[in-house]
């Protein structure tokens, strides 16, 4: 045994071990990665079907986003869409080929497809933000475009929660809401899960008269007798503060420096 | 032999309890009994890398120098884990969205470890492996108990079903909200040990020390 402890035989367990181990654990990276990444796909398609209301049971999720779904992209500072004409950069171009490969997120971190936000503007807590936002657009069955889906993502109490917001054409009714990723507190912030939470939400409205954002969560419940109640939905017990971090990133994304370009757009020249 | 090996796979369910006689593991058992659906997972997890870290261990057990025997461990123990991650990732995603860091966090947990270093490095392979298929049993035991009671009585639901149907959702039942914090699972592991040692008291430790009596102060 002690022949075990020489300096040789210890580096020579080492690197042995070493190569065993990394060429195990690359394997298994390697060869799962092709459905993970698939799985990672379905699962935001699914959320982004949720937050529209449009899973239908025995119908394959990837099935349906191919029928009524068509993914666009939005410059955000502009509200227009990224078309062949205004498409400059090789990105853009690439992007435009194949918007589903678009990822938001990593353009988020990349410099040139990315925006420092200031820290009065930065109401969600986002730090950095996507020039180009993907937008999803919903049709019936009969093909004309029903439901505007965007994407949304601010801090809550723990996270940073992303979640799909859909809306009716008029840019101004919400459809649905709902989070597919957070590290929100279970049974208290994570109740931003619960069905019956999320069914408070269709058919508020998110604009006011003079075109201000105001839908925002309150304390308690919402009295539907109460002014203003359709812009107001019930807070989350007990996570006050996630239910403000669902308010700010609400009113970021909907505001100026989210999609407010884009929805005013909308409202006046239809999507 | 047969006996041997029904105490080497059965004994650390109740006899010798990773948990709750060896008070190891407790972290893992707090973060993820919140539903079942995860503890199972877990369990299955960590299962899987205890048997298999103890069976590799073994088997390697007569070349590995002492001075790096732990660093040995821990990249076999790791290693398994990544692989057991990666297999969640692509075969269970929605689960291992919820388990997050915790099946990463497998590397940490001290019955592996101590498994090894305790069980491993000192007997063959299949017994080895039988012992961290035994550990593993004992681990899923206490934490399958805890899952019950925690989503039974924390959200009304057991996988994810409804059993007690809550106000929330238009029943009768009030969860009790404590019990989804982590901090409820201390109390449930706590009484959990007092009724196996009532039950069985030679796991009572024996006291390292005693109090001394009341003693009236002394005349000033």
């Amino acid at each position: 045994m002690s022949s075990n402890d020489s300096t040789g035989k210890t580096l020579l367990v080492a690197s042995l071990l070493c190569i065993v181990c990394s060429i195990v654990v690359s394997t298994a990276a390697v060869a799962l990665k092709g459905e993970q990444v698939k799985n990672k796909l379905l699962d935001k398609n699914k959320n982004i079907l949720a937050a529209a209301g449009m899973l239908e049971e025995g119908k394959s999720v990837q099935e349906i986003f191919k029928q009524r779904l068509e993914v666009k992209l939005v410059n955000l500072d502009t509200g227009e869409y990224l078309t062949e004409e205004n498409a400059t950069e090789d990105w853009q171009k690439a992007a435009l080929k194949n918007p589903v490969a678009y990822d938001q997120r990593k353009a988020a971190k990349t410099s040139g497809q990315n925006e420092i936000l200031d820290g009065a503007i930065d109401t969600a807590s986002i730090k950095r933000q996507a020039k180009y936002a993907t937008v999803y657009l919903a049709k019936n069955k009969s093909g004309e475009v029903e439901t505007i889906i965007l994407p949304v993502h601010g801090y809550g109490l723990w996270s940073t929660l992303y979640g799909f917001l859909a809306l009716k054409t008029d840019a101004n009714t919400i459809v649905g809401l709902g989070f597919y990723e957070h590290g929100e507190t279970p049974g208290l912030g994570g109740e931003v899960d619960n069905p019956k939470w999320k069914s408070l939400w269709p058919g508020k409205e998110v604009f006011d008269d003079e075109g201000n954002v105001d839908i925002r969560l309150i304390k308690g419940s919402v009295d539907s007798s109460t002014a203003n109640a359709e812009h107001k939905v019930d807070g989350l017990a007990g996570a006050t503060l996630t239910s403000n971090g669902v308010t700010n990133l609400l009113q970021f994304w909907l505001g100026k420096n989210g999609f407010g370009p884009y929805l005013e757009k909308v409202k006046e020249q239809g999507v | 032999m047969a006996s041997e090996t029904k105490k080497v796979l059965f004994g650390p369910v109740l006899d010798n309890n990773p948990i709750a006689l060896q008070i190891l593991g407790i972290c893992s058992a707090l973060a993820v009994t919140s539903n079942l659906n995860t503890t199972v997972t877990m369990c299955i997890a960590l299962t899987t890398v205890t048997a298999f870290s103890n069976f590799f261990i073994s088997c390697i057990r007569k070349q590995i120098p002492s001075s790096i025997r732990i660093i040995v461990q821990m990249a076999i123990i790791a290693s398994l884990v990544i692989v057991v991650d990666q297999f969640l990732k692509a075969y269970a995603y929605s689960i291992s969205k919820q388990l997050s860091v915790f099946v990463g966090l497998i590397i940490t947990n001290c019955i592996v470890m101590g498994r090894a270093e305790a069980f491993a490095m000192k007997n063959p392979p299949i017994p080895s492996f039988l012992d961290g298929i035994g550990n593993g049993l004992g681990y899923s035991a206490v934490l399958l108990s805890l899952g019950v009671v925690r989503e039974l009585f924390g959200a009304g639901k057991l996988f994810g079903i409804e059993i007690l149907p809550t106000v929330n959702d238009g029943g009768w039942y009030v969860p009790n909200g404590l019990l989804l914090l982590p901090p409820s699972a201390f109390f449930l592991i706590g009484l959990l040990i007092w009724a196996l040692r009532s039950a069985k008291p030679e796991q009572v430790e024996k006291a390292e020390f005693q109090m001394a009596p009341q003693s009236k102060a002394l005349a000033h």
